[in-house]
């Protein structure tokens, strides 16, 4: 009942912590190819979602499928960037030296690790800062150092959980691009986002309230099916709030 | 391959860190130093009243580790030991009765005072007729002071104490800081961010129970007899099973402070069946605990070697121990970490 060209495919994806039920009846259908953004307020349910679909955590119920087979496995994980919504970096080392390291954890060694660190620093524009200490790092320096880890191993899919947050309107217009890049040569992106303008950018959107997936569509679909404006309207309906 | 970046990382960030690489190696030498100046220090020299003896006894009393002062009736030896100008009193009734009466309050003292009235009054009253034994040693010699016996146990203790506390501490912060969960996103897998850990660690306690053990012997002398070498061997693997059971407890403390709660509860008390207490006289009620104790082997292999001069036959089933221990708590690391990734 899988769809062919989904790459990732959630089916009846529940959660529960303790008593306090996360995520309730997920399903969802990615494409292969596709940019997808989850939209939803603080506590929604987002990262956890996506941090199923890294691999790093399993449903209470229900399943989720990543190129046709079910999560988690090692082998599937290999086929993913993941980028954390906390920074997780060696502060004591340098830039460099955290590089180097998950660059090997993936397997990378020798010129194309070399050639690879600098395309993902360039991309980021943290070049001329590769030797620093990262706790020498600003907090919008540290993110993009953490989504330059995510892209080193040329992942088929990018899980990426609100990467843009902190970083200033051009440089988002950049990683932007290069998402869009990454994109055009088949790279399957979901992120995460309370940036609306960002939303924009998705080929779909999912907004998810309390645990649920409340709708899902282009932005362009959305607005016009809430009669709004703006995707932040759209949301508001969506939501329940009466404008 | 990735175990060697993981290994190659921790050894990064720990000579980044000057300060806990301080810790790790200067830590365990000063608190060494300090009991080998608190333990050798010179012998007490008790002060002893001497009360109503005749002159002609008084005379032949060697008083060079004393100091003797003399008295001529009970009441101002007294008034004298309650003021605590003498640790006691002895007192002559006649040739044969004496009494001893001592201040009393420190054990140490008391027996200090004893030794010196014994030994001074021994040589008086059998005068040539008594019997000269000669004391020989099975193991030791009668140089050997309390921080040659305590020195092996103290030396295990502090490789045991500081590795323990950095692994977990350093665990900790893996986890604390999102890296462990970074970690878990990758293909690594849990054995490996386990072995990774160890091997890390393990090289540079290596080069920690060396220098710590060789300032401990050549620097403050302490007793050592048998080969070096196996004294490495020995604090190299219980600084193992430090190291693995720091990573294991850490995973039930969620912060440093947690991780350091622990300390009275699973490293202070290995102390008390190490050897340092006479473990015949522990009570039952808590005797039996001893065999799980890593250090309990650690301490007894060290003392074989570096007090009796033993060789690999004698030390081996408790290194085969020690290693055991570490293994199951590299195994109950990998269950631990279960908690974070499921496969
Ligand atoms: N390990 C956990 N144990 C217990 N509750 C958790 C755990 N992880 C998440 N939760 C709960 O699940 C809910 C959803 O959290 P989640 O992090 O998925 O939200 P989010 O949509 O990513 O929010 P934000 O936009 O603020 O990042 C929250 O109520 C949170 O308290
Ligand atoms: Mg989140």
């Amino acid at each position: 009942m899988r769809n062919q060209n989904s790459c990732i495919s959630i089916q009846h994806v529940f959660k529960q912590f303790g008593k306090h039920e996360v995520l309730k009846d997920i399903n969802l259908e990615i494409e292969e190819g596709e940019i997808f953004g989850l939209l939803g307020p603080s506590g929604a349910g987002k990262s956890t979602l996506i941090k199923e679909l890294a691999g790093l955590d399993v449903p209470t119920s229900g399943e989720n499928y990543i190129f046709g087979e079910r999560m988690p496995t090692l082998k599937l994980m290999e086929r993913i960037g993941y980028m954390a919504q906390a920074d997780a970096l060696y502060e004591e080392l340098s830039a460099n030296e955290n590089l180097q390291f998950f660059a090997s954890l993936y397997g990378l060694k020798g010129k194309k690790k070399k050639e690879r660190i600098n395309e993902v620093m360039q991309l980021v524009d943290l070049s001329d800062h590769l030797n620093k200490p990262v706790s020498n790092y600003s907090g919008g320096m540290k993110r993009r150092l953490s989504l330059a880890i995510a892209l080193l191993h040329e992942p088929e899919m990018l899980i990426l959980d609100e990467p843009t947050v902190g970083i200033d309107p051009v440089l988002r217009k950049s990683i932007w691009d290069a998402f869009y890049d990454l994109n055009r040569k088949g790279t399957t992106i979901i992120v995460t986002t309370h940036v609306m303008d960002e939303a924009e950018k998705c080929d779909r959107l999912g907004l998810m309230r309390d645990g649920e997936l409340i709708a899902v569509g282009t932005a362009e679909a959305l607005r016009n099916e809430t009669n709004s404006d703006t995707i932040e309207q759209a949301f508001l309906v969506y939501g329940g709030a009466t404008s | 391959m990735r175990v060697i970046a993981l290994t190659k990382r921790i050894l990064q960030q720990l000579i980044r860190d000057k300060r806990t690489l301080g810790l790790l190696i200067f830590a365990p030498i000063l608190v060494l130093t300090m009991l080998h100046l608190v333990f050798n220090g010179d012998d007490y020299v008790p002060k002893v009243g001497l009360v109503e003896i005749p002159e002609a006894i008084v005379d032949q009393i060697d008083t060079t580790d004393a100091e003797v002062t003399i008295y001529t009736n009970e009441n101002d030896a007294q008034q004298a030991v309650h003021s605590e100008e003498i640790d006691g009193y002895i007192l002559l009734d006649d040739a044969t009765t004496s009494a001893v009466f001592l201040e009393g309050s420190d054990p140490s003292v008391n027996s200090a005072t004893l030794r010196w009235i014994q030994s001074a009054f021994s040589s008086l009253q059998q005068g040539e007729s008594a019997a000269q034994f000669e004391i020989d040693y099975l193991y030791g010699s009668s140089d050997m002071g309390p921080f040659d016996y305590f020195g092996p146990v103290l030396l295990g203790f502090f490789v045991f104490f500081f590795v323990f506390i950095i692994a977990g501490v350093s665990f900790i912060r893996e986890r604390t800081t999102g890296t462990l969960e970074r970690l878990l996103s990758t293909p690594l897998r849990k054995w490996e961010i386990v072995t990774g850990y160890v091997l890390g660690f393990g090289i540079f306690t290596i080069i920690q129970s060396t220098i710590i053990a060789w300032y401990a012997i050549y620097v403050l002398n302490m007793m050592m007899v048998g080969a070096f070498i196996y004294v490495l061997l020995i604090t190299l693997s219980l600084a193992l099973t430090a190291l693995t059971l720091g990573i294991l407890i850490s995973s039930f403390a969620n912060n440093e402070l947690q991780m350091i709660q622990f300390i009275p509860i699973v490293v202070i008390p290995q102390i008390f069946f190490s050897g340092l207490f006479n473990l015949e006289t522990i009570s039952d009620w808590l005797s039996w605990v001893g065999p799980f104790t890593p250090l309990y082997y650690a301490a007894d292999a060290l003392r074989d070697v570096m007090v009796r001069g033993h060789g690999f036959g004698e030390i081996f089933v408790n290194l085969i121990i020690l290693f055991g221990f570490s293994l199951l708590f590299m195994l109950l690391n990998g269950l631990a970490l279960r908690k974070y990734r499921k496969i």
